[in-house]
């Protein structure tokens, strides 16, 4: 090692970061041309042309592209980005690998606002219009994720103790995903009304208005996220040493856990749960090249996006034509990574 | 000049710390000592602001703490405590480049790296630079986050003082890291603008190393001054219960005990 320690150990950071964008661009393209119906690239480069220069006159191939896979395959990636940008910035609050946002209520929350608003929200005549479902989703994802951390450092297991927020995150889940449970019961509603949406997510419902709105709540997380990086690296080193060094972590927790759950909570109204992509994409990343936590969010931003969207591939060709809910196929690649983190000694308990 | 004066603390209705008031000078090496209990780790905690005291103040370089901003405070002070443990993969250098964290936004610049391999260097751990932390023992990552709080303040500021608070860190480390350590803390000591307060356990430890010890028994100072006044066999038997025969060996004090 010489005294370009610094710029060396950027260039090892940023060097995967174009790969993993290449990678992005391609499975984006792989999901818009393949499904039920395989879209060509000539077909996929017209309807984009098309949809400029001739609206009214869409082949039905490129309709599907326009209307279904290309803002699918974008949501994807979205939701991708802000699922894993949700587990880096968790395991950096918490200062361990194993927590992510669908382990300490966020997830469930967020869903059982979104249920609640399908089911009841026609007659609260409460309505900001496009906002209504993603502000509901914000406000259930909230109120799980503060029951969750609340009465885990209240409890007798200790202050902060991660077993302690874990099995609390167990019951507040249990809980919320009851309430869902309860609401697709009585739902109309054929979104609320299936109970796998909830609990298994899917992509199926994707358009351009829930991109546009999982867009922007992914920018507000990653941009806070990201001002806040080094902060979150000094607090690896523990809450006194990053005081020592000037942090306010008070502060840091409550703007970087509210952004957190405003990225994570919308992107679940739409999508339902999506479990362990938190979990597995940081994991990765950590051990591809580090921990620095602007490396994680930037890779995770877009290996997040890879993941799901190769999960969402697999999800709709693997029984094609039938589709299988997304999060069986993230729990396939995410319970393994989970135990293989649980027998490592780095996490704490 | 870093100043008690008159700190009281108090928890669950025990009063941990009481009308305390001790001064350490800026050149010298001075250690809190004490039975378990006495209120060291407390005293510590009052002065790196992460405890409010109940009565009294602090004042860092004759202003009070209360007016010190977190990132102030930061670039002129810092703390080693115990042990660090990380939960995450990173490199020797990112962990000491964190002490430079007060110093810089956005990118490091040339002076806060070379703070850092300076401070590296002084504690022989340059070379580990792209090492990942976790593989380092208990003895290796202390150094490393020795060279992290002397980056922190590596660069002295014509009429500043800096100050190096050490909570226990030598806890968990054989001898001969207790000796190196010490050692380089009285060589830091030295450039006479550096204030440094720790706690020691070891008496003998303390009596080798330190210019000044502040003797605390039951939340209260007991003696404060030069080791050979303060460590008398009547005051220590007051704090510990135990007597010891204090002996001369190469003109240093030793606590013997029967």
């Amino acid at each position: 090692m010489t005294a370009a320690a610094a710029p060396a150990l950027a260039r090892h950071y940023r060097g995967v970061l174009p790969l993993l964008a290449a990678g992005l661009v391609l499975v984006v393209l792989a999901s818009a041309r393949w499904g039920a119906v395989a879209i060509a690239p000539a077909e996929m480069a017209s309807a984009l042309r098309h949809s400029w220069e001739a609206p009214g006159a869409l082949t039905l191939d490129e309709r599907i592209f326009l209307e279904i896979r290309l803002p699918r395959a974008l949501l994807t990636a979205l939701v991708g980005a802000s699922l894993a940008v949700g587990g880096v910035l968790m395991q950096a609050l918490f200062r361990n690998p194993i927590v992510e946002p669908g382990l300490v209520g966020t997830s469930s929350g967020a869903a059982f606002g979104a249920a609640l608003y399908f089911v009841l929200g026609a007659s609260f005549r409460v309505h900001a219009g496009a906002w209504t479902l993603p502000a509901a989703a914000c406000a259930g994802g909230l109120l799980a994720t503060w029951l969750v951390f609340t009465l885990s450092r209240t409890g007798a297991a200790g202050r902060g103790s991660v077993v302690a927020l874990l099995l609390t995150g167990i019951a507040i889940n249990a809980l919320f995903m009851s309430g869902v449970g309860f609401l697709s019961y009585m739902a109309r509603d054929p979104q609320a009304r299936s109970i796998t949406f909830w609990n298994l997510g899917t992509l199926a419902g994707a358009s351009w208005r829930a991109v546009a709105v999982v867009g922007a709540a992914t920018a507000l997380g990653v941009a806070v996220g990201l001002r806040h990086a080094r902060q979150l690296n000094a607090l690896m080193l523990g809450e006194e040493e990053a005081r020592y060094l000037g942090v306010d972590v008070r502060r840091l927790r409550a703007v970087v856990l509210g952004a957190n759950v405003v990225m994570v909570a919308v992107a679940t109204a739409f999508t339902g749960v999506i479990a362990f992509v938190g979990l597995v994409v940081p994991h990765l990343l950590r051990m591809l090249r580090g921990a620095d936590n602007r490396f994680l969010m930037l890779g995770g931003m877009l290996a997040g996006g890879i993941l799901l969207g190769l999960a969402d591939l697999a999800a709709r060709l693997l029984l094609a034509p039938a589709e299988l809910p997304i999060g069986v196929v993230t729990s396939l690649v995410g319970v393994p990574a989970f135990v293989a983190l649980l027998r490592q000694r780095r996490a704490f308990f | 000049m870093l100043t008690a004066r008159g700190v009281a603390y108090a928890a669950g209705g025990r009063r941990l710390l009481d009308d305390v008031s001790a001064s350490f000078a800026p050149g010298a090496v001075s250690v809190v000592v004490g039975p378990n209990g006495a209120g060291k780790s407390t005293l510590v905690r009052v002065l790196c602001r992460e405890l409010p005291p109940a009565a009294g103040e602090v004042r860092y370089g004759g202003r009070p703490l209360g007016e010190w901003s977190d990132g102030e405070l930061a670039r002129v002070r810092a703390v080693l405590s115990q042990s660090v443990e990380l939960a995450f993969p990173l490199r020797v250098w990112e962990v000491v480049l964190m002490g430079r964290y007060p110093h810089f936004a956005g990118r490091p610049t040339a002076r806060d790296e070379a703070a850092c391999e300076a401070a590296m260097r002084y504690f022989d751990v340059w070379d580990w630079a792209d090492r990942s932390y976790l593989t380092l023992s208990g003895g290796e990552r202390q150094r490393v986050q020795f060279a992290r709080v002397m980056a922190q303040i590596w660069e002295r500021a014509p009429g500043a003082t800096r100050y190096l608070v050490l909570d226990e860190p030598l806890t968990f480390l054989d001898i001969r890291y207790q000796f190196e350590f010490l050692h380089r803390v009285r060589e830091l000591a030295a450039a006479g603008d550096l204030v440094v307060v720790g706690v020691v356990h070891d008496l003998n430890l303390a009596a080798r190393f330190a210019d000044h010890l502040v003797l605390l028994a039951g939340g209260r100072v007991l003696a404060d001054g030069a080791p050979a006044d303060v460590l008398t066999p009547d005051r220590v038997e007051a704090a510990f219960g135990v007597r010891p025969v204090a002996h001369r060996l190469d003109g240093r004090l030793h606590l013997l005990y029967a």
